[in-house]
């Protein structure tokens, strides 16, 4: 990776680990650097605009009433915000045992066209819909897990990297997705924009509470919750994150590497596909094109801005997902292109990366020894 | 299938080979000179995007083609340095980096790319290379773009000169060993920044001849994935640019299998044969990974393949 050599790092005595305890530059660090990037990425965003001849001023204003000023915008934020949890959750689990896995897109399509094509012969059964809700929510699960596994099996069995497949099974999800749309599932009724048959109005997924808001965002928040459980808390994510840290130490403790890996990709591929379940059974009502609607990439950068962890996934993608609900209001009132929300990402992404350079070098902060983390 | 199909869809993947392989091939010299210093930039799918759409625009305004092609390059070399700059400092991971580019690459492209949608730009001139041929399908097929030839040359001059030259050794001892290329006083920083803005430039011209050539128009979906598969090609070619021509000729022809099944009537399951890259990617992925040769052509310094 960076070619700079860390210091060596020794085992902490019990003065150290003591001192550890203590709110230092280890629990700081973690929530100033990011929101420092945050901030650095608006200062660069705003060069940007000035250099078109823009206001960043009304810019971020635009962003703020469009994101959060009102109920009405946040609700549209939280709308966004679901899907954004759960391929968030997607990216992070993964790297936790140090995958780079970006298949979450073709996940969520395939699983969200299952949940569509499943659920009619149900209901033609007989069953009743709160039984087909939660049926067509596991076999979207259980396609994404299978999706994604592959990615994880293949690095696995083969040692392909996880980055490069995952990315070119996107795209091969979304061949065959396109291909099953236009072709065998394809409602004869959908002229210009092929789709699968509309699920009825009892196989829709409500909002909450008068809301406009569905459910998939208190489900995100539970499995966000539960993940989060999972991953500090159980000898599961113990087990992964060892694998994560150092792959032959954790080899060389006899810990099933290869079942460790898969899990997490099944558990990603689970997720995405219960984001592709709620954005047809909430939002489209029907498989087509929309579905591909670039979430599963979007889910990396919350990811990466949440530092791979779990919890911090949701205001993580509430954040983001307020950037995406007033990129409609922006484009409007400043006569910018909709690629304006994609370079401001972007550039949010970058800084964030780069502000990965300063931990353990706060020039403000004192550090101990071996507490160099890299 | 008749006989004459069969010819059609032949010549056409033939055709087919040569034009949809150059932007493969440049982007995969670029990565294959940016590999070979240790670093892996998987970012070029961005330049490819935006180096399109820059040769696009400059070929618009100012009604040169070549033009286009070098302010491509120029928007690749920006976008690549500015990957090696960033990947030079400690702590930095590279291959989220290269994500990070990508969708800047994209972002820039489809932001600045928005006016240009519709007009129709001035495109390179190919060079008609089957005047020997009465047939008409073999003169389409052999309507050569010069920057193919030019690609070919480039892979010759790489080839030679990783080899033979002073350059091409520092570059390949700092992607074998940093540690001894920092003992024989070498600036491992410099090295690999200029080979990562190298490639990124190479990734740029791909671009250009994305959209002033083949398919020769502007448009947000321009590349789907094409400059990924180039890096998975170059672990394919083995670093070895001479591998890396033959390698994007065969990805050139499954690219080109979906148009010439479409262009005899066969529509069925077309998506299928437009995925045929991506398929022909990940099989040769699977197939080429643990082999023995090729962890040992690898740069050792190589994130990727540890």
């Amino acid at each position: 990776m960076s070619s700079a050599s860390s210091p060596e790092t020794t085992p902490p005595g019990i003065v150290t680990r003591l001192q550890e305890r203590l709110p230092e530059a280890r629990l700081i660090e973690p929530l100033i650097i990011p929101l420092g990037a945050l901030l650095a990425s608006a200062v660069i965003f705003s060069v940007f605009l000035l250099a078109l001849g823009k206001n960043p001023v009304t810019f971020f204003s635009l962003i703020w009433t469009g994101g959060f000023s009102s109920w009405f915008s946040v609700q549209n934020a939280l709308q966004r915000a679901a899907p954004l949890i759960l391929t968030g959750l997607a990216f992070a689990i993964p790297a936790r045992i140090g995958l780079t896995l970006l298949g979450a897109e073709g996940a969520l399509v395939l699983g969200g066209l299952t949940a569509a094509v499943v659920a009619l012969p149900l209901q033609a059964a007989g069953l009743p819909a709160l039984l087909i809700l939660p049926l067509m929510a596991l076999t979207a699960m259980a396609v994404g897990a299978v999706w994604m596994g592959l990615a994880g099996w293949l690095k696995h069995a083969r040692g392909v990297n996880e980055t490069i497949s995952s990315l070119l099974l996107t795209y091969i999800a979304i061949a065959i997705a396109s291909f099953l749309i236009e072709g065998p599932f394809r409602d004869p009724g959908s002229a210009n924009k092929p789709s699968t048959q509309p699920l009825g109005f009892d196989l829709r997924v409500s909002e909450m509470f008068g809301t406009s808001v569905h459910w998939g965002l208190a489900a995100g928040l539970v499995l966000a919750v539960l993940l989060w459980l999972v991953m500090t808390r159980s000898s599961f994510g113990f087990a992964a994150r060892i694998a994560g840290g150092n792959l032959r130490a954790a080899q060389g403790q006899g810990l099933p590497v290869g079942r460790l890996m898969l899990a997490c990709c099944a558990i990603a591929g689970g997720c995405a596909g219960l984001a592709g379940f709620f954005e047809v059974a909430a939002i489209h009502g029907q498989a087509n094109a929309s579905l591909a609607a670039g979430y599963g990439f979007a889910g990396i950068l919350v990811a990466f801005l949440a530092r791979q962890n779990p919890l911090v996934v949701v205001p993580v993608a509430v954040l983001i997902g307020a950037l995406d609900a007033s990129g409609g209001l922006v484009q409007r009132r400043m006569e910018m292109p909709d690629a304006t929300m994609l370079v401001l990402q972007a550039v949010i992404f970058l800084t964030l990366l780069v502000s990965d350079t300063f931990y353990g070098r706060l020039p403000f902060l004192t550090y101990q020894r071996g507490e160099d983390r890299s | 299938m008749s006989l004459v199909d069969f010819l059609i869809v032949f010549y056409a993947m033939i055709g087919g080979a040569i034009r949809v392989s150059t932007p493969f091939l440049f982007v995969a010299l670029g990565e294959c000179l940016t590999e070979k210093s240790g670093r892996i930039n998987l970012g070029l799918e961005g330049n490819l995007i935006f180096g399109a759409m820059v040769a696009y625009a400059v070929s618009y305004t100012s009604g040169s083609p070549w033009l286009g092609v070098l302010a491509a390059g120029g928007a690749g070399l920006a976008l690549g340095a500015a990957h090696g700059w960033i990947c030079k400092l400690p702590k930095v991971n590279d291959i989220a980096v290269g994500l990070a580019f990508m969708s800047l690459g994209t972002g820039l492209a489809f932001f600045f790319g928005k006016p240009y949608i519709q007009p129709s730009a001035p495109r390179l001139s190919s060079l008609p290379m089957g005047g020997w041929s009465g047939n008409p399908q073999v003169q389409q097929a052999l309507q050569v773009n010069p920057l193919f030839f030019v690609g070919i040359g480039l892979a010759v001059v790489l080839w030679w000169a990783l080899r033979n030259t002073r350059a091409g050794l520092t570059l390949r001892m700092v992607g074998d060993s940093a540690a001894s290329a920092r003992a024989m006083g070498l600036n491992i920083d410099l090295v690999r920044l200029l080979a990562t803005a190298a490639g990124g430039f190479l990734a740029g011209v791909g671009g250009a001849f994305l959209s002033l050539s083949y398919p020769g128009s502007w448009n947000e979906g321009l590349s789907s994935g094409q400059g990924l598969m180039a890096v998975a090609l170059v672990i394919f070619a083995r670093w070895n640019p001479l591998r890396c021509v033959l390698a994007a000729l065969l990805f050139g022809a499954a690219g080109a299998l979906g148009p010439s099944l479409q262009a005899v009537g066969l529509n069925w399951g077309y998506h299928f044969f437009n995925a045929a890259p991506y398929i022909l990617t990940l099989g040769i992925m699977v197939a080429s990974a643990r082999s023995k040769s090729a962890a040992q052509e690898a740069p050792r310094e190589l994130a990727i393949m540890k």
